[in-house]
């Protein structure tokens, strides 16, 4: 089996609200070998979004706190690394890609002087070579005619471009991981294309491996060697891409995949849906949180159900109801 | 009374930009150029494109949000073009929008029934009682708690807010509903909830729908034709199910390529793009697409008639020599000099 590069166990993350601490993220375990793509799907509020945040620390702060658990990465342990110490690992060996390229970018610098910001910070590259470096990374990333983009604020570039600009900030140091946070949801399908294809050719030259946060299946099927399904906090089944879905074990991503209209389905037939709605986070219960969802009274829901591996790779949640044997 | 509900015909939509100290018109950008459409009663035209196409500024003219610069908007048999406010607001009875972000479009301030009594106000119908009850009714029928009521928006989840948007576009018993992306902002579980909902209710009071969005698997789903724009113009028109089997033009093939299909097992052989669709201010001269995939034949397309022939029955495509096959091209092009001589 691969060496992994990365290995959350048991993380908690919790943000402090008016109402005490409030669970975001409650025991989650994963792990991301060398090389590969590991897709987290979930629903908007199931956690996907704080647990990469917390591998990075870009928890808004003080309300964002890691409590539990332990997120190893290439030898060294995260939670226990100081600001500093996490400052020299975020840029240079993971790289995050946000979300809305508009808000990732500072609309007042140019593109070269942030991507440059990059090289400054992490090599002893001059301003200058960090320029030329820029121009470089984004020839990469294939924004034609880089030499007159690299002078240009990010309203002259379009979103796809400016997502290619956040890429190449992300691989502006060669990272041995690069978090992406749903890169293309604010992008057109065609642009999505490409942007996936660059993360996979890029991801092939440099060996790097991927966490792709997403909701959309398609991508994740496309894109993805292992899926992590998470719901309401919680990782509920994990699997190789291909096993998960030809057999998919929680009732939770039975649901998800049936839900989804795909060419094929008859036109104007009725959809298979999920009832009801996901818990507030105020709301959430210890036992089973999809249950929850399906009004299973909330005294019955006092365990959480074991997470527990089933086949070679394949982790479900096994809550009675929610997982048939 | 015509089968058409909606005709549209040689539409456009151009709006001025305006620059220097004067504030002269110095450019404009042509969101919507010379469409034309219809849609029957009853029935779901899908209209997808890539975003800054021109799609929403096309459903908003539909409804007469905007004044289009040119062309004709005929509405159950009367031209609204340029209808005056006093008659639109008898129109607006009969047709209403659902917008993409419900979390933006539902005033915060009103609660759940201010917002859907406030299509009886502006329309005057029914007393107090009646339309307390009319809400009611509403809300049982998108699937809301009767308790409801006296709610305000932020106290619902996306989809829950998405389903108070339907009520009020349904209160009036319209004829016609534009939905903007109505299910984009929506998690996957829930938007098959709220397709579901706008299934039933089109079956029930016969409602016919202009689907605006940019999934296609959701358009082909719950359309019975679709049209796909590229830069203001439509270059494909069909029956949902032959624009997907037999998609001819070379745009829909790629948007088609482009979707992402949630099996691993199927590697697509995906078309892909370069670059961006071009800006609307200054589009090319000739064909738009072409230009954009640099096909040899493009100067040829420069002041060439681009508009769409009926190539199969009921399937429309722009007779465009850079975007079909060469079969396709040539009784595409002979069936629109055809038109043409007619014409004269």
């Amino acid at each position: 089996m691969a060496e992994n590069i990365l290995q959350i166990e048991n993380l908690i993350t919790s943000f402090e609200t008016e109402a005490g601490w409030l669970r975001a993220v409650d025991k989650v375990n994963f792990e991301v070998p060398k090389g590969e793509t590991v897709g987290i799907v979930g629903e908007s509020g199931c956690g996907k979004s704080v647990t990469a945040m917390s591998i990075v620390r870009l928890l808004p702060q003080p309300m964002g706190q890691i409590l539990g658990g332990s997120i190893h990465f290439d030898g060294k342990e995260l939670t226990k690394l100081d600001r500093k110490e996490m400052i020299d690992i975020r840029g240079n060996d993971i790289g995050v890609i946000f979300q809305e390229p508009m808000t990732a970018l500072n609309p007042s610098h140019r593109i070269g002087k942030q991507i440059s910001e990059v090289f400054l910070l992490h090599t002893n590259m001059s301003k200058k070579e960090a320029w030329e470096a820029s121009i470089e990374i984004l020839r990469k990333v294939k924004i034609p005619s880089p030499e007159r983009r690299v002078g240009e604020y990010p309203h002259q570039l379009s979103g796809g471009m400016r997502q290619r600009v956040v890429i190449a900030m992300a691989l502006a140091c060669n990272p041995k991981l690069l978090i992406a946070d749903e890169p293309t949801t604010a992008l057109d399908v065609t642009v999505q294309a490409q942007i996936i294809d660059l993360i996979e050719e890029l991801q092939r030259d440099i060996g790097m491996s991927v966490i792709l946060i997403t909701h959309d299946l398609g991508v994740i099927a496309q894109a993805c060697d292992h899926v992590v399904v998470m719901y309401a906090g919680r990782v509920v089944e994990k699997a190789p891409v291909k096993e998960l879905f030809a057999n998919p074990q929680h009732a939770y991503t039975k649901g998800l995949l049936a839900s989804i209209p795909t060419l094929d389905t008859p036109r104007k037939s009725e959809l298979n849906t999920i009832p009801g709605n996901v818990a507030s986070i105020h709301d959430f219960v210890k036992g089973c949180r999809f249950c929850q969802r399906l009004d299973v009274p909330v005294d019955e829901l006092t365990e959480r159900p074991e997470f527990r591996e089933i086949s070679s790779g394949h982790w479900v949640e096994i809550c009675p109801r929610c997982f048939e044997v | 009374m015509s089968e058409n509900l909606l005709e549209i015909d040689r539409l456009k939509m151009h709006f001025p930009i305006t620059g220097g100290v004067m504030l002269k018109q110095v450019a404009s950008v042509k969101a919507v150029d010379d469409i034309s459409l219809f849609i029957r009663h009853g029935e779901t035209l899908g209209l997808v494109g890539e975003s800054g196409c021109g799609k929403s500024t096309l459903g908003k003219c539909a409804v007469r949000l905007n004044t289009p610069t040119d062309g004709k908007i005929i509405f159950d048999g009367q031209d609204i073009t340029h209808a005056k406010p006093s008659k639109l607001r008898g129109v607006r009875r009969d047709m209403q929008m659902i917008f993409q972000d419900p979390a933006e479009s539902l005033d915060p301030r009103m609660s759940v029934r201010a917002i859907i009594e406030e299509a009886f106000a502006i329309q005057k119908i029914g007393v107090r009682k009646e339309r307390y009850d009319k809400v009611k009714y509403l809300l049982d029928r998108v699937g809301l708690p009767t308790s409801a009521i006296d709610k305000f928006p932020f106290e619902f989840s996306g989809g829950q807010r998405q389903r108070i948007g339907i009520a009020r576009a349904i209160a009036l018993n319209p004829k016609l509903v534009i939905a903007d992306e109505p299910v984009s902002a929506l998690d996957v579980s829930v938007q098959s909830q709220v397709l579901n909902l706008m299934m039933e209710l089109q079956r029930e009071m016969n409602l016919a729908y202009l689907f605006i969005a940019h999934d296609l698997a959701v358009v082909k789903h719950i359309s019975d034709r679709v049209a796909v724009m590229y830069l203001g113009k439509i270059v494909e028109l069909a029956d949902a199910d032959a624009i997907y089997k037999n998609p001819k033009h070379a745009y829909t093939k790629a948007l088609l390529s482009a979707i992402p299909i949630p099996d691993p097992l199927i590697k697509k052989q995906r078309i892909l793009l370069e670059g961006d669709v071009p800006s609307p201010i200054d589009p090319p001269a000739g064909s738009a697409f072409g230009h954009r995939i640099s096909h040899s034949r493009y100067e040829e397309t420069i002041g060439m008639d681009l508009s769409l022939v009926e190539i199969e029955k009921d399937h429309w495509v722009a007779a465009d020599p850079c975007c079909l096959e060469e079969v396709d091209y040539q009784k595409a092009s002979s069936l629109r000099d055809r038109g043409t001589a007619e014409a004269l």
